[in-house]
């Protein structure tokens, strides 16, 4: 078998980011619209491996995913072997903002995944104009704690097979198995803590529910797409912000679950196609 | 049908050896009925029926009947596929010392699931 390059190109980003010098890597494939993306909690960019090989996504789109600071090839910031790691709602967006600067993005589309689609819930509220368009993946306003969460950074547990373990059930079970081990492969290897602290964010201090019924999808469209296997944000949950948010459009992916993108990535962009498709058709009237 | 659990779980392979480090007492409820399963280096060595007069366990797995035959049907339903998607709805309680089932959980996890219809041993 010969050798083949994928179009995907990794760099490494240096960025004062919260005050501190952060070393950043980040991958794109494509030119066009920017669509920036976003991982889910304890995971890192390659979950969206299969969009950046997407030949008429990238014909169209320059889809780019940063692995957040902690996670996958960037690192945390000097100091960190001193501190626990505690992701929060406001040093998230300001990363995300920061990250679109330091790459010139002019109004991208934003599609974040669990975590990453909570995110993406407080950007379509506090900075709609700065987005052509919201998409929430496994997004819901709020989540919470159903185990002790300690369990996940302790000596007598091994962190990589328990964080893989707590979310091998959240991939839809007629996930394809070579994509569903990647994904659960990502998991195995975060850092110590790291998917913990990003749960800090996910189930205590991103807490949404009193504010979410204010985004106005008028500013910026905001589009939700959640698996029905996830039981972590569960379709009941999306379709609750749905429900809420006038304008947002809500579609339950059958047979999926926690991680559309990454753990069948075919069945996935034949829901967002339509998506990307409808956000090319409307963007920019307003 | 819990009995079987020792035939299915010692003939996979895979299994076992994740579980080698593995050994320990836990308690099975389904229902009122209790079930005491002892593994040993990773295979299950008996699987016994109570009610138990003294029973010695490190954790119990505690659910309605009707909730393990959702889990252990072949294709099952959203919320019912998963030991975390029962915990999560609140219809399995985990209890006792979590850190064995917790540093273990997909060996837990894929043992149990051994129980659903068309497995094979």
């Amino acid at each position: 078998m010969s050798a083949s390059f994928e179009p995907i190109v990794g760099r490494y980003m240096n960025l004062e980011l919260l005050g501190r010098p952060h070393r950043l890597y980040v991958e794109e494939a494509g030119q066009g619209v920017p669509l920036l993306c976003l991982h889910t909690a304890g995971s890192d960019g390659r979950q969206y491996r299969a969009l950046m090989n997407h030949r008429d996504i990238i014909a169209r789109h320059r889809v780019i995913a940063f692995d957040m600071p902690w996670h996958g090839k960037s690192s945390p910031p000097a100091g960190w072997h001193d501190e626990e790691y505690q992701l929060t709602s406001q040093q998230y967006t300001t990363m995300i903002l920061e990250i679109m600067q330091a790459l010139e993005l002019d109004k991208p589309i934003v599609m974040g995944c669990s975590i990453g689609g909570r995110i993406a819930l407080h950007l379509a509220l506090e900075h709609p104009d700065r987005f052509r368009a919201i998409i929430g993946l496994q997004a819901g306003a709020h989540v919470d704690p159903y185990y002790d969460l300690n369990f996940l950074h302790r000596p007598d547990v091994h962190g990589g097979e328990v964080c893989a373990a707590i979310v091998s059930g959240l991939v839809g079970p007629k996930a394809p198995v070579k994509e569903r081990w990647e994904t659960l492969w990502h998991y195995m290897q975060g850092g110590p803590g790291v998917f913990k602290g990003d749960l800090h964010f996910y189930k205590i201090d991103g807490d949404i529910r009193q504010r979410v019924a204010q985004i106005d999808t008028a500013r910026c469209p905001l589009f939700l797409l959640s698996g029905e296997y996830d039981y972590s944000c569960t379709p009941e949950e999306t379709m609750a912000v749905a429900a809420s948010v006038k304008g947002a459009q809500a579609t339950i992916m059958k047979g999926l679950g926690h991680f559309p993108m990454s753990e069948d990535p075919q069945a996935f962009i034949g829901y967002l196609l339509p998506v990307l498709e409808e956000i090319s058709r409307t963007a920019g009237k307003g | 049908m819990i009995e079987q659990l020792k035939e299915r779980v010692n003939a996979d392979a895979g299994l076992v050896r994740r579980g080698r480090f593995l050994s320990t007492n836990f308690l099975l409820e389904v229902g009122s009925t209790q079930w005491l399963i002892n593994i040993v280096e990773g295979r299950v060595s008996s699987v016994a029926r109570g009610p138990f007069v003294m029973p010695s366990w490190s954790f119990v797995l505690r659910a309605p009947q009707e909730e393990w035959a959702r889990f252990w049907q072949a294709d099952p339903q959203p919320g019912s596929h998963d030991l975390m998607a029962l915990i999560k709805r609140r219809v399995l309680k985990a209890e006792g010392n979590l850190q064995i089932f917790m540093a273990n959980l997909r060996y837990f996890k894929e043992s149990l699931a051994k129980l659903r219809a068309g497995v094979a041993a």
